[in-house]
């Protein structure tokens, strides 16, 4: 399987931040979601991809190119949507257009009006008076209209209403459709990835904790509640995050089978959500 | 075809597409050499993942549910009769098993149960 993106090694410093040794990547055809608290480093990401800030070292290629050697042609075939792109902020759509789309070797206006119908966007009104989930319809035009392969977005469901949110994400499964195209998406909102991601990429304090097609993940993470047994340092391998009160222990664990093998009917078992994953996560709390 | 994907079910999504798939063929509402939707296709309408989809259809090909074709899909398989029979017996001996162990909990006897079988037979 071709590999859209590749991330090897990277690692990016800053005061009192930095992104460690990630290394992920992604195959031609898929979604791919990249989770993680605020803060961890998942907007980094996406910048470093972007070049819009410079890595420290690591290696990172787009459709086999180096992101910083062929910076060009990688970024004209890469669709970035971001939800605050002040610089256009007084113009109209049209004129946006306008002036983005000269940057693009495959640009078709054909194609971007196809979308501005489909999605009916309102060409001569001001962006900035256009509502956020408009806005991001509008970046994901421009994104199709130069025949983006690699979709990235940062953050593009935050501040969308419940409806709004499922239909951009129909928006996305349609998107690899033709096989070609991939889409790398930051958010905090996890339940949009419980169904339609194909891989989860997870970043907690500028370390990947992982990167996984979604079914590994589910297959093998679940919740389990029961007694203090659980912290007991034979399960600690298998263990990733525990919250102790005085009522029992509520713990992650990556291996399900293992668990519920040794503890049997000592405790109860539950399917864990990417939301659990990133709550339990490297915990371990005490609450008397 | 018809799908339904519930959430809060313990049974994984991809079980639930194969197996719904699978009693579609058994029961005939699937016919031989019918073409089922491409796994993008069917990832975008049931709104799951296309590695979800992928694996379900690789447990109906595994199984011989389903042939699929290098650039054309997948298709129902021709079914050896004999063998969707069994099938199908299998399923009757499944739920018969059920229905006993349900039985022997409630303290009903065996000949209770024949008579029960036999009223019920008859009714349909």
């Amino acid at each position: 399987m071709e590999n859209i993106l590749e991330i090897k090694n990277l690692n990016k410093q800053y005061d009192g931040f930095s992104l460690s040794d990630i290394s992920f990547s992604l195959p031609r055809g898929y979604i791919c979601g990249l989770i993680g608290p605020n803060g961890s480093g998942k907007t980094t990401i996406i910048k470093l991809i972007m070049n819009i800030i410079p890595k420290d070292d690591g290696s990172i290629k787009v459709f086999g190119l180096d992101n910083e050697a062929d910076e060009v042609e990688v970024k004209s075939r890469i669709g970035f949507v971001h939800d605050t792109p002040d610089f256009y902020k007084e113009s109209k759509l049209k004129i946006i257009k306008e002036i983005v789309a000269p940057f693009y070797i495959e640009w078709s206006d054909e194609k971007f009006m196809g979308y501005i119908d489909k999605f009916e966007l309102p060409l001569k009104k001001k962006f900035s008076s256009l509502s956020l989930g408009m806005k991001m319809k509008f970046w994901l035009a421009i994104a199709l209209s130069h025949n983006a392969e690699l979709i990235l977005l940062d953050e593009p469901t935050s501040g969308l209403d419940p409806v709004f949110r499922r239909e951009f994400l129909e928006m996305l499964s349609d998107i690899i459709q033709d096989e070609r195209k991939s889409v790398l998406f930051s958010t905090h909102i996890t339940s949009d990835l419980d169904r339609i991601a194909d891989y989860i990429t997870f970043i907690k304090n500028g370390k990947l904790v992982f990167s996984k097609t979604k079914d590994e993940i589910f297959d093998n993470y679940g919740v389990i509640k029961g007694g203090d047994e659980i912290t007991n340092a034979k399960y600690e391998n298998s263990i990733c995050g525990y919250k102790k009160t005085s009522l029992g222990v509520d713990a992650l664990t990556n291996n399900i089978q293992g668990i519920k093998t040794s503890l049997g009917d000592k405790a109860i078992y539950e399917k864990a959500t990417l939301e659990d994953i990133m709550y339990y996560t490297d915990k371990k709390e005490t609450k008397a | 075809m018809k799908i339904h994907i519930s959430n809060s079910s313990d049974e994984p999504i991809y079980e639930q597409i194969s197996r719904q798939i699978k009693n579609q063929i058994i029961s005939g509402e699937l016919k031989e050499g019918e073409g089922l939707p491409s796994i993008r296709n069917l990832a975008k309408e049931l709104q799951i993942s296309v590695i979800t989809t992928k694996r379900a259809y690789e447990i109906l090909l595994a199984e011989g549910f389903v042939d699929s074709v290098t650039g054309k899909g997948t298709f129902v398989s021709s079914q050896n009769q004999e063998l969707l029979r069994e099938k199908k017996m299998k399923i009757v001996e499944e739920k018969l098993t059920e229905a006993i162990d349900n039985a022997k909990i409630l303290g009903i006897s065996k000949r209770e149960i024949q008579q029960m079988l036999n009223l019920l037979y008859e009714e349909e």
